[in-house]
């Protein structure tokens, strides 16, 4: 394996596990020593991956906001509709909630709740344009198709996200009485009631 | 020994007038006009009348079409002008369809869109004659033609050079560029910043405002209109008036999906238009919220 690759697999393996330590611990009771520790690696080669904390934390709301995308991305290619879009749409997220709870929890807890750690290069959507590209790319094309009703984006995307945001909020916080799946159906059929042209 | 000039013949089908107009405002017209003997022109004098042309008798090295084209149905003088079009056509060296109508068929298309087209464009397709006619076609598409547009390909003709065309035979050094190449209001197209009214300097036309610039090919902002300036630096809108497509409806209003124009700059794919305008919109330059230029009040 060429060093390229090495330092690649490395520093992936670093974005993961601080990932899951952020998304458990929350990103100010981490510290790099405890990444460094539980990679067994040493924190000054740490550094040498990532210079602080902050550009750590940036560069994975960069990989989870790719790592979603990349799925819808997946789900706008096909030749659906986007009744059914929308229906696999929730199901991406809601298993990758439950599958991989540390990506959606580094959104919410992270991301959303440590907004000065982001202030300084990602503004706005720039660390999530991965994900909010997809997103538009579904809107225009369901809008183009005339199965969803045009609108100004920001009030479709948020009845749209903040609903699934808010579900698995209260997943995190242990209040839904039953397992996220069991949702995909209704919220689903929810959010394209409200959408539809 | 006397040197023999190309005979230039300028014919009008159903036509507005507006591309001889156009040219007439160009500000070295008789100079470039110099190079050629005018056989006839609706506008100028000519060395034979439009007798003359009807009857089939007027030489013609260089042709020049005005007006959308319709096979059967229009006539002049007694004539089917379509017929005179074809028979000057075959004698030509050279055939010039000056304007959108005599390119793609243009706003005259409208009235009769089965019957009526451009002389060897239907829209984009190729029609019938242009087969026959490709080898000798030089298309200049808008709503009217610039006038340099048109002296650019006479001068060209002139002096005997050679004009690189694309696939609908528009020279490539004209047509290259896209009306948005040079526009005034780069910098706020760049930053997704739309203008606010028209008549503003400040803003861009593309995202609300309808324009076409982007995805039209031209060089209005590079030759500019009057040598002083062009629809997008006076805040109208592009109503890409070049295009095979022209005329559209809702001309000063983007179509949009949720916020996303319809339509992409020229060859940019949706995906990667998005990602940029996300991340160019999160950032608020200061500079790009203030006028200009500030006057005493």
């Amino acid at each position: 394996m060429k060093i390229a690759e090495k330092k690649a697999l490395k520093r992936e393996s670093i974005i993961q596990t601080a990932l899951q330590l952020f998304s458990r611990n929350g990103f100010h009771k981490t510290t790099i020593p405890d990444i460094a520790a539980k990679l067994q690696m040493s924190v000054g080669n740490l550094y040498n991956y990532f210079s602080s904390k902050d550009i750590l934390a940036q560069e994975i709301i960069k990989y989870t906001s790719e790592a979603l995308g990349k799925k819808i991305r997946v789900v706008n290619m096909t030749d659906v509709s986007a009744q059914e879009k929308i229906y696999q749409i929730v199901s991406v997220y809601f298993t990758m909630a439950k599958e991989k709870p540390e990506m959606i929890e580094y959104f919410l807890r992270v991301y959303l709740s440590n907004r000065e750690v982001f202030s300084d290069g990602c503004e706005g959507i720039v660390c999530v344009s991965g994900f909010i590209t997809e997103i538009m790319i579904f809107f225009d094309e369901s809008v183009s198709s005339g199965e969803l009703r045009n609108q100004d984006f920001f009030s479709a995307f948020g009845l749209f996200m903040g609903y699934l945001g808010g579900m698995v909020f209260l997943k995190g916080e242990e209040v839904l009485p039953h397992d996220i799946e069991y949702y995909i159906d209704d919220i689903s059929r929810n959010i394209y009631n409200a959408l539809k042209a | 020994m006397m040197v023999t000039k190309p005979r230039l013949l300028w014919l009008q089908s159903i036509t507005c007038n507006g591309n001889t107009h156009s040219f007439l405002n160009h500000p070295d017209l008789f100079s470039i006009l110099d190079h050629f003997e005018i056989v006839h022109h609706p506008a100028l004098e000519g060395s034979y009348t439009f007798n003359d042309v009807i009857e089939g008798i007027v030489p013609c090295d260089v042709l020049i079409l005005e007006g959308s084209f319709t096979q059967k149905g229009f006539l002049k003088g007694g004539v089917e002008v379509s017929s005179l079009i074809e028979t000057y056509a075959n004698k030509a060296q050279h055939i010039i369809s000056a304007g959108t109508c005599a390119t793609f068929g243009g706003i005259f298309k409208q009235k009769d869109p089965e019957n009526i087209s451009g002389f060897c464009f239907d829209l984009e397709e190729q029609t019938s004659r242009y087969e026959m006619y490709r080898s000798k076609l030089i298309s200049l598409p808008g709503c009217p033609m610039h006038p340099k547009w048109m002296s650019y390909v006479l001068l060209m003709i002139a002096n005997k050079k050679k004009i690189a065309i694309d696939n609908l035979h528009r020279p490539v050094e004209l047509y290259g560029y896209t009306v948005h190449t040079g526009c005034t209001r780069n910098e706020y197209f760049e930053w997704k910043i739309d203008v606010k009214n028209f008549g503003l300097k400040e803003g861009c036309l593309f995202y609300e405002n309808g324009c076409q610039g982007p995805y039209t090919r031209g060089s209005c902002n590079k030759i500019l209109w009057n040598d002083t300036s062009s629809k997008t630096r006076v805040g109208t809108p592009c109503f890409g008036c070049t295009e095979p497509n022209y005329p559209q409806e809702s001309l000063f209003r983007t179509k949009t999906n949720m916020g996303i124009p319809a339509k992409m700059p020229l060859g940019v794919p949706k995906r990667a238009y998005l990602t940029l305008t996300g991340v160019t919109k999160s950032f608020k330059i200061k500079r790009f919220t203030e006028r200009l230029m500030e006057y005493d009040k």
